[in-house]
């Protein structure tokens, strides 16, 4: 790609970025001033049952996504379209002879007799129940499409391999390869040890690269910037791999370290144990906050300052908030590796610390 | 004040803190390429990666402040 098609790349996808965040935050702004900066944005940020792009002329254009649900009575789905674009309780859709309505982006289920939610003081829901959610969410849908993307990038890359005949990396290979060099020679054998490191390549690769395609497709606006890093389940989900590793990787001098320190006097030893079994759990709970802290700040930024534009109702402000939120988006290009990259120096910091061979220190 | 200006004035807090730590960092970080320009490289990167760890501790408390406002 020369860089002339990389710069038109790069102002298409600003240019949209800056459009679409203009659009979403048109989207609330129907009623005159009652425009909330906070709902607008815990709306983009959290996850949703259905794909929302564009409000034209009133009507929300937006791709349903299914919806699984299991009841006591057994499996029900249906499409998110039925709730008719409707968040606030008051669409009951009727299915297998049960009734269920969305309230802020949350199924629930209708008791019998029960025609609409009634609220307790925190706006919980009083007399309806969570039914179990297996919904394809907007989040879901978004980890597929990357798995396959990543899917395509390195079976391709391999092929490529498998061609050559002289192992010069070729096509896309010649992206990945850096890559993948640049986290055997930089973050394993550092971290885990040249004897140990190959075994667990596999999973730090997989890490960085999925952190790393997720994070970027957070970033394209067109796809809504589906949040998915940006979800506190998905990076708990990846730092538990990363606890788990450390676990079963551990040796018993890491065990020893933990529960019985050598070399510490015996009190000492009785103090440090609770130290050392807290930091153990510790560690996956920095790790899920860092990397959900880090994607969601970075959008609640850019939308931050997109809805400036709306709570001064001035165009004035417009060519600053729009500056300001290209200046946090080309950060964001450089955050979105580096937090990928942090990851999986940390959860190869970890397994290293758990596989160490006994030292003199 | 409200609850969520007590959360958003612990958001401001919290960024204070990390605003000196990357500024010692940044510090230290040029002060170290200026006299070994030749490994400005690896200092970056550490850079980077030390400044994600401080800013980090900032998104703690700016998460803390979401989830009680």
């Amino acid at each position: 790609m020369t860089l002339n098609t990389l710069r038109a790349v790069l102002f298409l996808v600003f240019s949209v970025t800056i459009a679409n965040s203009g659009f979403a935050a048109q989207e609330d702004d129907n009623e005159d001033n009652g425009f909330n900066a906070t709902e607008m944005i815990m709306h983009h940020v959290k996850d949703a049952h259905e794909f929302h792009i564009v409000d034209w002329d009133n009507k929300p254009i937006s791709i349903p996504l299914p919806i699984i649900l299991f009841t006591d009575n057994g499996l029900v789905t249906f499409m998110s379209s039925e709730f008719n674009h409707d968040d606030s309780g008051s669409q009951i859709v009727e299915k297998n002879g049960e009734r269920f309505v969305k309230y802020h982006e949350k199924i629930y289920q209708l008791g019998s007799g029960v025609d609409a939610l009634a609220f307790d003081e925190e706006e919980h829901p009083t007399n309806a129940t969570l039914p179990l959610n297996f919904s394809i969410t907007k989040n879901v849908f978004m980890m597929w499409v990357s798995v396959l993307v990543l899917f395509l990038i390195f079976i391709s890359a391999a092929r490529k391999y498998d061609k050559s005949t002289n192992f010069i990396p070729r096509g896309i290979a010649s992206f990945t390869e850096p890559l993948v060099i640049f986290i055997r020679d930089e973050v394993a054998i550092p971290m885990i040890g040249e004897k140990k490191y190959r075994k667990f390549m596999p999973f730090l690769l997989s890490v960085f690269f999925f952190i790393w395609i997720n994070n970027i497709f957070g970033l394209i606006p067109i796809l809504n910037g589906a949040n998915v890093s940006g979800n506190i389940a998905f990076t708990l989900t990846l730092a538990l791999f990363t606890f788990f590793i450390t676990m079963f990787s551990g040796n018993k001098n890491y065990w020893k370290h933990i529960f019985w320190m050598p070399g510490v006097p015996v009190p000492m030893k009785i103090f440090l144990a609770p130290i050392e079994i807290i930091g153990m759990f510790v560690k996956p709970f920095s790790l899920t906050i860092r990397l959900f802290a880090n994607i969601t700040a970075g959008h609640i930024i850019i939308l931050s300052l997109m809805s400036l534009i709306f709570t001064f109702q001035s165009i004035a402000i417009a060519p600053v908030s729009v500056g300001f939120s290209l200046f946090i988006l080309i950060i964001e290009i450089v955050v979105v590796a580096i937090q990928a990259y942090i990851f999986t120096v940390l959860s190869a910091l970890y397994i290293g610390m758990a596989t160490a061979e006994e030292d003199n220190h | 004040m409200t609850i969520t200006g007590i959360a958003a004035l612990g958001a401001g807090m919290a960024v204070i803190g990390a605003a000196i730590g990357i500024g010692k960092i940044g510090e230290s970080a040029m002060n170290a390429m200026a006299r070994q320009p030749e490994i400005q490289g690896k200092l970056q990167t550490s850079a980077l990666i030390l400044a994600a760890f401080v800013e980090a501790v900032a998104l703690f408390g700016v998460v803390a402040a979401i989830i009680v406002s």
